[in-house]
């Protein structure tokens, strides 16, 4: 199954209510998949600096003078905060490829979640209200969001299965469905030098349109072609630095839901995920169309 | 009229309370109030009571109903009035995937869209859409009538029985072993009465009918190319 919510926010009052919202949806859709849980969320683009999600099994070990020691690395000042299991490394716009780098080395059981200017990726294994809690995802503001809740197939249940998946800056992608086509994906992706880092079939969806767009397409045109090349089930949610998409396969067998009034765009796979947000009664209510792309953008 | 709050209340109390009303009638009017997407809303009545659901719905609203009439005043979720064996459903907005799947009895009314499905593998049910209806509808349906007021998408009546579909709009595809027939004297006697249960405006006159070609129904090495 798996449950997916996605809010893009049109009213700049809004943006502190974000992760509020998006956390009271992503918890609705905890039937749907009680397995783990994660939220992709933009916040504000910080001017200059950009930003590193890093995730640990030991994050008391791996957080300690992580700062200091990226930073020595690649000789410029690094800022650490962390979140749990979490922790965001701000650095300079431009370092970002060096910085991984150097985390592979300073810190190799670490993770890196998520990287760009405006994005941050939390998700663990669990409910996704614990997850929530743990996170204190209901506190974060931005400009747009996407949750999962994941209820686990083609992969085992572990923080590196769980959705979102991020393979380009300021990328993400959640999935409701199974990709069985994977494998071949995969192993070509990887040969063209994409960066894929677990088993799971998702991932190989988010590194598909990260190879689309670094060969020179547009999201849309990315989405377009997934449609073609990628087989099996699935209905996609993406997010970019100032945008948020949806297509789904030509049968779409798997659920999607979608609002939109004045104040945002809204994404879920079911109603019920929908109905506390504001104005909902009198919003536009609609199921996207199969193979069809859908975008939106700041 | 006794009203019901589903949020406050339940579900499995809603649904208890109406199927009760099979062994007695205590009450012909309810009113469901908050349904909030709820799942599986008016399911398995059994009884000629009228329920009206104020708001949207989840999957499988009034599934597997007989006798009872129930009212959504909103939109629902997949798989409404499923396994429908008489009585009457009738959705003020749009119905997600696999509308009326199989159904034996009653009628079915969409006053907005309904999406892929609807009416697959129908056994009786008649339906009516107001609006479109979405890919591989009535795929399989062995009997009854699919009435569509706009427009069909892809594979329309996929290996179709004896399901009797008609359509006013555009068919974007027929399914395999699903073809175009005649209007007869009778298709329009059937159409002039479920477009007027279906409180629906259009003409008889204006639709299309489609219908089982009937060469799948036995295997024939000759239509391996059309499975």
């Amino acid at each position: 199954m798996c449950g997916i919510v996605g809010l893009f926010l049109k009213d700049k009052s809004l943006e502190p209510k974000l992760g509020a919202m998006l956390t009271e949806m992503l918890i609705t859709m905890t039937d749907r998949g009680p397995d783990s849980a994660g939220i992709a969320i933009y916040g504000k683009d910080s001017g200059g600096s950009s930003k590193l999600t890093v995730q640990s099994d030991q994050a008391d070990e791996d957080f300690d003078a992580l700062a200091d020691d990226l930073g020595a690395a690649i000789g410029e000042y690094v800022s650490l905060k962390r979140n749990d299991t979490h922790a965001i490394l701000e650095i300079p716009q431009g370092k970002l490829e060096e910085a991984r780098t150097a985390l592979e080395e300073l810190r190799p059981g670490m993770r890196v979640m998520s990287a760009g200017d405006a994005i941050e990726i939390y998700k663990e294994v669990g409910l996704p209200n614990d997850v929530a809690n743990r996170f204190n995802l209901s506190n974060m503001g931005g400009t747009h969001g996407i949750g999962h809740t994941r209820m686990a197939t083609e992969s085992a249940v572990t923080t590196e299965g769980a959705h979102p998946f991020s393979t380009g800056d300021d990328q993400c992608l959640v999935h409701n469905g199974s990709l069985s086509n994977h494998n071949s994906w995969r192993r070509k992706l990887m040969r063209e030098g994409v960066r894929i880092e677990s088993m799971n079939d998702t991932e190989v969806g988010a590194a598909y349109l990260t190879w689309k767009m670094q060969k020179g397409s547009t999201l849309g045109e990315a989405l377009e072609s997934s449609i073609d090349d990628l087989d099996g089930f699935f209905t996609f949610v993406v997010g970019t630095k100032d945008g948020f998409g949806v297509v789904r396969d030509p049968i779409a067998c798997k659920p999607a839901v979608m609002a939109e009034t004045d104040q945002y765009v809204a994404f879920g796979s079911e109603y019920r995920a929908l109905v506390n947000l504001p104005g909902i009664v009198e919003a536009r209510v609609w199921e996207p169309e199969p193979a069809t792309v859908y975008f939106w953008n700041h | 009229m006794q009203t019901y709050n589903l949020e406050a209340d339940g579900l499995r109390g809603l649904n208890s309370t109406l199927q009760a009303q099979s062994s007695a009638v205590t009450e012909d009017n309810w009113e469901v109030v908050n349904p909030k997407g709820s799942h599986a809303i008016a399911c398995g009545l059994n009884a000629p009571i009228n329920v009206t659901v104020n708001g949207s719905t989840g999957y499988y609203c009034a599934g597997m109903n007989q006798l009872a009439s129930v009212h959504v005043k909103g939109s629902v979720g997949p798989g409404v009035a499923e396994n429908m064996m008489s009585g009457k459903v009738i959705v003020e907005g749009d119905a997600s995937q696999y509308a009326g799947a199989t159904a034996h009895g009653g009628l079915l009314v969409i006053k907005g869209n309904a999406s892929s499905r609807c009416g697959i593998s129908m056994k009786g049910v008649d339906i009516v859409v107001h609006g479109n209806i979405g890919h591989m509808s009535a795929f399989m349906a062995q009997a009854g009538n699919l009435v569509v007021c706009g427009d069909a998408g892809d594979a329309l009546g996929d290996s179709l029985y004896e399901a009797q579909l008609f359509v006013r709009g555009s068919v974007k595809s027929l399914g395999a072993d699903c073809i175009e027939k005649d209007v007869r004297p009778e298709h329009i006697e059937i159409l002039k009465d479920l477009l007027a249960r279906a409180e629906c405006d259009a003409k008889p006159e204006e639709f299309k009918r489609y219908g089982s070609a009937r060469q799948l129904y036995n295997f024939d090495v000759d239509n391996a190319q059309a499975y």
